[in-house]
């Protein structure tokens, strides 16, 4: 075993792309329970993004189009868990786990004849002289757009939820629906816009794995990033900063790992392979005392009878 | 314009006619899935819902009926009681893998001693290796308040990989030429779980799964706990209320889960599957929440639903060798099963009514 | 005369099963403090509501400043100067105060600017609030500040009113009035809804009152008895309880020193409190809601474990015995919810008797339930209280109010409890239904047990208490016998308990 071989800077600048996918759908899941709405979804919205954006990606030659279909297969996957909970006031728990496996099954029918494809580049930034930098280079200003995008997107998320009036409705809407439709506010429409959002990250942070963090289609691939994406909604106590450090204290862990094993140590592999998932349960154990700052209205159902 | 209303009570009626509702507009969507596959949709239902019953091999599939439809039943019993009180266990396929791997390990430790008492250990050593798993979920949700569905959903990751370590490793069959993979039960008498009429698919797993079906009912219709997990599910203020002990609720029920889904696992493991492999476990964990579901979580019903999800297995491999449909395709189905209904589910609390426009 | 500023013309409604309004009519005119007057169920939460724009009338018109009015929505009802404080507050506990407001408002203000609006017109009207406390934090009455202001920063036309004084003490109930009537003097109309006949006599211009969702007279409340407004609201005579005097007996239930955090995050924690019941006495406990009365009821009924020794049953310490246990050595409870603690609402009624009667009905042997004998009692609950439902296998939220309240407390009340707390036993009840229950606990006193009665209403704890103690922020005042208190009296006790805790200090 050889822990030289591992080079810190090479591990950060990887473990930001590794964090990129968690990060993706852990923010939209925050805006969809931010409404008052629990998705357990996310790993079928996600994989079914995977395989949207690979496949258009190959298609068209283009990642953006790619990483934009993604995000629309996402939001059209959750349009069926709006049907289900929003339209039908089915559980949502139930709804979710429908959705992860029904997206399941249909992301690997429609990759059927992608496997072993290998998509084209996403392009990465490049600003000469800066990229160039020795350590802050690869780390700051050698990634690809859509790394670059989650981050503007957690600020943008934040800046949202805490300054704008349409942040304060959707918080109130997650607070006590029954007080924001008394007031006027139209309850489902807010959520199944937010449901929709969730869904488009979901899908974007799919199409990131199959199309740059791997990168290239296999069935299942996902792997429970979808969970523990949810694991880290709960890890952040809804705050949309703390869905970063999260997600890079994830990726740190997987891509650590990754290392290590490369690296030869004398852990047996399975046993590396199994360490994000304990991680996970270790955090969400120390974090569930505090269960303060959960939307009120979590997972409730809302009916307007009068 | 249609709006709902909420119904005074539930209705019995529509209670019983969603899961055939769903089946039928499952049927109906899934049959336009297959022609957009090109396939010829009336054929490829037929060959999933009739040939594995009534086709000319149907002798071959019948028995298979019962091996695919055992372990889901058995699951699906055990997650039917937690779903029931609100208590959601979705790790069922990490406590089949578990229950497998414990249980197996009793008989592989005993090899190659015969003996009669090495079979009910390994039943034993399976449901507790499946009990075990889903205790963790349980205690830490009772100690900590820890969320049960990622922790008991994180580990089935967790599960698989101790699967592949242990078939590599510690129950690795040392005359296996370096193939994965534990000896074979089949060659062990003592330990496999074979048919217990040659040829009918009927081994012990289909007996635990019947007596599952018969203890659920009678504790959820006649006995209190019963009576208090249905409560709590309803309503929880009101089963505390009542006097029930959440945690011991939570204890009981992922105990329980786990260990039917544990049998289910060692019962597959020493019987159709035969052996310790990488990848012997095919997702009975997750079907079992589409069972629960589809069995509208009532006993009974589990065991029809049990039936008819072991149908589209068997059926969608007919169809696969026959016609060329994807693997996936049938997991699509399977999945739009549990949408439909859900979604139907709607008409047994709500009625659809037709309001005309509002009078100016 | 003028052109009335709100004029309601033969508004109707109809749910499922029951019109809520039947061609209702009347005038609300501009600066009038105009009272609906009616009793739960009478419908004037569906009139409000059509006014409000939650809800568009079957047929009917309504005319603002005589012009044709339909809001589709509450946002058009707000743009046209209408402002509601609801019954059940519309707030956000985890939002601050300005947050809340900015919630209700059209196009707030910057929140900076918004903050010190908030703090000018609180001031002005003599409700004081800082804008940037969490409202979960909130007492009652602060609460309803925060919604009156929300109003008030929209300059209303029309302010309505849904039972306001409910949660309030009487001195809060006072502050609130001139607040009301500094606002009519400016020109604001007040619709005020209430089936409080003295306050709506001491605060009205004028009263509508609907019965069964007709409208059923008018009169003016200064000139018109409480008595003769009534009999119009109830459309009966109504029986008022009997008691008969009481011997008490031995010390039945006994608090000391009794400190408990509450199991939720915006509840009250009950501080060092202490109570005794003897057999055949009714002890009522006053204050208003969310000042540890739920609390209270989970450490009498098993669900908050305390101390052992801070609760005893007959000289038995029990703090830490589960419901069932309790239940077993005769301390039954009935809780203030009904759908969802008291009972399961979609459990039938059956299942519902057994939900409690288990043990003291025998309804279950070794874990195995006995279903004939458990339906035979849940028929026995509906024949006793005259429990209006097609029969016991219907749903429990198939019952309207009062008949669910009538049941859950028949439940408890023939299993022959020697200790019974109810918790609110008459909230959002009929008037009919409210006299059948005060008089089985009244009987069941009589009988020798003893009872805890924690209600809101004073009228209630003033008809059927034998002794009288208020809950102020998880404190409880010492018991004294209702004969020797005033309003005045029992205002002070519940909103009092500051003064006292100043002594202690």
């Amino acid at each position: 075993m050889d822990l030289s071989e591992i080079n810190p800077v090479l591990l950060i600048a990887s473990l930001m792309v590794a964090a990129t996918p968690l990060l993706l759908a852990a923010i939209g899941e925050l805006v969809v329970e931010k409404a008052g709405v629990l998705n357990l979804g996310v790993e079928g919205m996600m994989i079914i993004g995977a395989i949207c954006g690979f496949a258009i990606t190959v298609e068209t030659g283009s990642t953006f189009v790619g990483f934009l279909a993604a995000a629309l297969g996402g939001a059209v996957l959750s349009l069926l868990f709006v049907l289900l909970t929003q339209v039908a006031l089915a559980n949502q728990v139930a709804s979710g786990l429908a959705l992860t496996l029904f997206g399941l099954g249909l992301s690997a029918l429609m990759g059927q004849s992608y496997v072993g494809v290998k998509p084209p580049d996403t392009p990465e930034l490049n600003i000469p002289g800066l990229s160039d930098l020795p350590v802050v280079g690869p780390i700051l200003f050698s990634h690809d757009l859509v790394l670059y995008f989650g981050i503007a997107l957690i600020a943008a998320v934040w800046a949202v939820l805490k300054f704008t009036r349409v942040g304060l409705i959707l918080r109130a809407v997650g607070e006590n629906h029954d007080a924001a439709h008394a007031l006027g506010y139209k309850v489902i429409r807010i959520r199944v816009l937010a449901i929709m959002f969730g869904g488009a990250c979901a899908g974007l942070g799919g199409a990131y794995i199959s199309l740059v963090r791997v990168p290239q289609w296999t069935e299942g691939m996902t792997a429970g990033i979808g969970w523990i994406a949810l694991a880290l909604v709960v890890f952040a106590s809804w705050k949309p900063w703390r869905v970063l450090l999260g997600a890079y204290l994830f990726g740190g862990i997987t891509v650590l790992q990754l290392n290590l094993q490369a690296a030869g140590v004398a852990i047996p592999v399975e046993y590396l392979a199994m360490s994000p998932y304990i991680i996970t349960i270790l955090v969400l154990v120390i974090l569930s005392a505090d269960k303060s700052s959960a939307p009120a209205s979590l997972g409730r159902i809302f009916h307007a009878s009068h | 314009m249609i709006v709902l209303e909420k119904r005074p009570q539930p209705s019995q009626a529509w209670s019983l006619a969603t899961p055939l509702v769903a089946v039928l507009a499952t049927m109906f969507f899934g049959g336009l899935l297959f022609a957009a596959l090109g396939k010829n949709p009336v054929e490829a239902i037929m060959t999933i819902f009739w040939e594995p019953l009534f086709g000319e091999f149907s002798f071959y599939y019948r028995p298979q009926l019962l091996v695919k439809g055992a372990p889901l039943v058995l699951i699906a019993i055990g997650l039917s009681l937690g779903f029931k009180a609100g208590i959601w266990n979705i790790g069922a396929e990490g406590q089949y893998i578990m229950g497998a791997i414990v249980g197996a390990g009793v008989g592989l430790a005993f090899y190659p001693l015969e003996a009669w008492y090495i079979f009910p250990l390994m039943v034993i050593g399976g449901a507790l290796g499946g009990w075990a798993w889903a205790m963790i979920p349980a205690f830490l949700k009772v100690r900590f308040g820890t969320n049960e569905i990622l922790v008991s959903l994180m580990l089935v990751y967790v599960a698989e990989q101790m699967l592949a370590s242990v078939s590599l490793g510690l129950l690795k069959n040392p005359e296996g030429f370096g193939f994965p993979g534990s000896r074979n039960f089949q060659s062990y008498a003592s330990a496999y779980n074979a048919d217990l009429i040659e040829g009918s698919g009927m081994h012990w797993g289909v007996v635990a799964a019947f007596i599952a079906v018969i203890f659920a009912y009678v504790l959820l219709n006649r006995h209190m706990l019963g009576f208090h997990i249905r409560l709590t599910g309803e309503a929880p203020r009101a089963a505390r209320f009542a006097g029930v002990n959440p945690a011991r609720l939570i204890l009981f029920c992922l105990g329980l889960s786990g260990a039917l889904a544990g049998l289910a696992g060692l019962f597959e493991v020493s019987g159709p599957s035969g052996q310790v492999s990488i990848d012997f476990n095919v997702g009975y964990g997750f079907t079992a929440i589409i069972v629960a579901f589809l069995g509208r979580l009532h006993p009974v019903g589990i065991l029809l639903a049990g039936s008819l999800m072991a149908l589209t297995y068997i059926g969608g491999e007919i169809a696969q060798s026959e016609m060329g449909l994807p693997a996936a395709a049938i997991q699509v189905f399977q999945g739009m099963l549990l949408f439909f209904l859900l979604a139907f589910d709607l008409l047994t609390n709500y009625r659809l009514r037709l309001a005309l426009k509002e009078v100016a | 005369m003028t052109t009335p500023l709100l004029s309601l013309q033969g508004l109707t409604k109809a749910y499922p099963g029951v019109v809520a309004n039947d061609t209702v009519s009347f005038d609300i005119g501009a600066g009038e403090v105009h009272a609906l007057l009616g009793e739960n169920g009478a419908g004037k939460s569906t009139l409000v509501k059509m006014i409000y724009g939650l809800v568009k009338p079957d047929s009917g018109t309504m005319l603002l400043r005589g012009q044709p009015y339909a809001p589709p929505e509450p946002r058009a009802a707000r743009a046209d100067g209408i402002a509601m404080v609801f019954q059940h507050f519309s707030l956000f506990d985890a939002l601050d105060v300005a947050e809340n407001v900015a919630l209700g408002m059209e196009n707030p203000p910057a929140m900076g600017d918004l903050a010190s609006r908030i703090r000018d017109v609180s001031e002005t009207y003599g409700l004081p609030l800082d804008p940037y406390r969490r409202v979960g934090d909130l007492s009652a009455g602060e609460r309803q500040r925060v919604e009156i202001i929300r109003c008030l920063l929209q300059d209303p036309k029309l302010l309505i009113m849904d039972e306001p004084t409910s949660v309030l003490t009487p001195q809060e109930v006072d502050i609130l009035f001139q607040t009301l009537q500094k606002l009519s003097s400016e020109g604001t109309s007040i619709l005020y809804i209430s089936h409080k006949l003295e306050e709506i006599r001491t605060l009205c211009d004028h009263a509508t009152i609907l019965r069964l969702g007709k409208n059923v007279g008018e009169c003016i409340p200064a000139e018109t008895s409480a008595r003769e407004m009534a009999e119009l609201m109830v459309g009966e005579t109504l029986q008022t309880p009997e008691r008969a005097g009481r011997d008490f007996g031995a010390v039945a239930l006994d608090i000391s020193g009794l400190s408990v955090p509450s199991p939720s995050e915006f509840g009250t924690a009950l501080k060092n409190l202490h109570l005794t019941v003897r057999k055949g006495e009714v002890l009522g406990i006053g204050g208003v809601a969310g000042n540890g009365q739920d609390e209270l009821l989970g450490v009498l009924s098993g669900e908050i474990s305390t101390d052992a020794e801070a609760v005893k049953l007959a000289g038995e310490p029990i703090g830490r015995e589960g419901p069932t246990a309790r239940r077993r050595m005769g301390l039954l409870t009935a809780p203030e919810e009904r759908l969802g603690h008291a009972a399961a609402p979609d459990m039938s009624l059956t299942e519902n008797a057994l939900l409690t009667g288990s043990v003291r009905e025998k309804l279950e042997k070794r874990g195995f339930l006995k279903w004939a004998e458990t339906q035979g009692f849940a028929e026995k609950i509906i024949k006793a209280f005259d429990v209006r439902t097609p029969g016991p296998d219907n749903a429990a939220r198939s019952l309207s109010g009062g008949n669910l309240q009538k049941f859950v407390i028949g439940r408890e009340v023939l299993q022959n409890p020697d200790v019974l707390v109810v918790n609110q036993p008459t909230w959002g009840v009929d008037a009919a239904a409210a006299a059948a229950i005060r008089q089985a606990i009244l009987d069941l006193a009589a009988g020798g047990a003893a009872v805890v009665c924690i209600s809101q209403d004073l009228d209630e704890l003033m008809e059927i208490s034998d002794s009288f103690a208020a809950l102020n922020e998880g404190r409880l005042s010492a018991p004294r016998p209702t004969t020797e208190l005033s309003v005045d009296e029992i205002g002070l006790m519940m909103g009092g308990a500051h003064g006292i805790e100043v002594a202690h200090v």
